[in-house]
């Protein structure tokens, strides 16, 4: 008999997801979408995973809720009609019955799986010393597993390409997103200058502390991020145009560092992304300090957008 | 003394706990947008206060007592702003901002 709390945050996803699917409008979706993402975080929690936790609530959650909050705010002017475009009683029944198909498939692999579940975790600890570090999460992205987290990290800078290629050509190279202007009566303004100080340093703290506890660059760079974004909302720093060469360079320092180190592999390590164990926790940090920075600043520019505004000399 | 700290925790908890319930009929049961907000605001502002009062005589260490803390006073602050620009936007009448 599972505990009380635990049937109770299972039955609340539950329902959270069934009355996101079924919701009417765009928002009311994406405000389900965000509560879901949180109830999730909290699952995790119970499943004593917060690494994966923090991650859900910043980056699922909250920077995901964000992007599609700005995607219904512009899909408002056309959702009066959306009947034209709504798809075929087939097609949704047929991606309804594929989506219970994997889901099924997803639990009877849970269900049955082998007692005790095969796990790599003792291994991960083991070698946890030759890594420096003392949080195996971190190990497992950094180190054992770092060519999955380059590849996210490419990832990411394409699908911010992707975003900004949705700009029209006059437009290319131009400001991202609404131009916002700094009122010094506003609420906003006040709240930013308070706010955006304290939010760096805990996504720093979140950054570093990532070494030894729950947390890491992705966490930290998503309230980075955050931070930038209410900066730029406010009014305070003006987003950048998209041609910057200096924002260029910001983007693509993190995973140009981690393909350097992971070269550089060859020559003083077993071959590609594999450290040498007296320097692992010193490269690790290098990749890890400009990665951070390339993220905050790929997910920042992600929610303000494609260009719309081209500066006029 | 534990359990008079523990006590002491369990009644702020469930005070907490009373005013997030309190603050969800309200969210449910109002008319319009601005009462709602009222309402949330007591959930976040006193509800999350009582239940952080609570934790704090359950708390490892002074860093772990600071640290909750801390995050009251930043759901006071982000919670309240986000109330008022809310509530801007949805006055009939007022320029949202």
């Amino acid at each position: 008999m599972p505990p009380a709390f635990d049937t109770g945050l299972a039955l609340l996803v539950f329902g959270l997801a069934a009355g996101t699917i079924t919701a009417r409008g765009a928002f009311a979706a994406v405000a389900g979408f965000v509560a879901y993402g949180l109830l999730l975080a909290l699952v995790w929690v119970r499943l004593a995973a917060p690494d994966v936790a923090l991650t859900e609530a910043a980056l699922g959650s909250g920077l995901t809720g964000g992007l599609l909050v700005g995607a219904s705010t512009r899909l408002r002017r056309s959702e009066p009609s959306p009947a034209r475009e709504a798809a075929s009683a087939t097609l949704r029944w047929a991606a309804a019955g594929l989506c219970v198909l994997v889901s099924a498939g997803l639990a009877a692999i849970v269900v049955l799986f082998a007692e005790p579940a095969p796990t790599l975790a003792p291994q991960a600890v083991a070698s946890l010393a030759a890594t420096g570090l003392g949080n195996p999460v971190t190990a497992v992205l950094m180190a054992y597993r770092a060519i999955d987290t380059l590849l996210e990290v490419v990832v990411l800078l394409l699908a911010l390409i992707g975003i900004w290629s949705l700009a029209p050509d006059r437009l290319w190279g131009g400001l991202p997103g609404r131009l916002h202007r700094a009122d010094p009566n506003r609420m906003l303004t006040f709240v930013a200058q308070l706010l955006v100080p304290i939010g760096i340093l805990i996504g720093l703290h979140i950054f570093w502390v990532g070494s030894v506890a729950p947390g890491g660059e992705f966490q930290g760079a998503t309230v980075l991020a955050a931070m930038g974004i209410l900066a730029m909302m406010a009014g305070l720093v003006r987003t950048p145009p998209i041609s910057r060469q200096w924002l260029r360079l910001l983007l693509i320092a993190g995973p140009a560092v981690f393909v350097t180190v992971g070269l550089a592999g060859f020559a003083i390590a077993a071959g590609f992304l594999a450290y040498p164990p007296q320097y692992a926790k010193l490269l690790i940090v290098v990749i890890e300090v400009p990665l951070t920075l390339s993220i905050a600043a790929m997910l920042a520019l992600m929610v303000a957008g494609a260009s719309e505004w081209i500066l006029q000399r | 003394m534990s359990l008079a700290c523990n006590t002491v925790a369990i009644l702020a908890v469930c005070a907490g706990a009373f005013f997030f319930l309190a603050g969800t009929v309200g969210l449910l049961r109002f008319p319009d947008a601005l009462s709602r907000l009222h309402a949330l605001t007591k959930a976040d502002n006193l509800g999350l206060g009582l239940v952080v009062l609570g934790l704090l005589f359950q708390a490892a260490g002074p860093p772990a007592a600071l640290k909750l803390v801390a995050v009251w006073l930043l759901a006071l602050l982000t919670g309240a702003t986000v109330t008022q620009l809310i509530a801007r936007t949805a006055r009939p009448g007022e320029p949202p901002q």
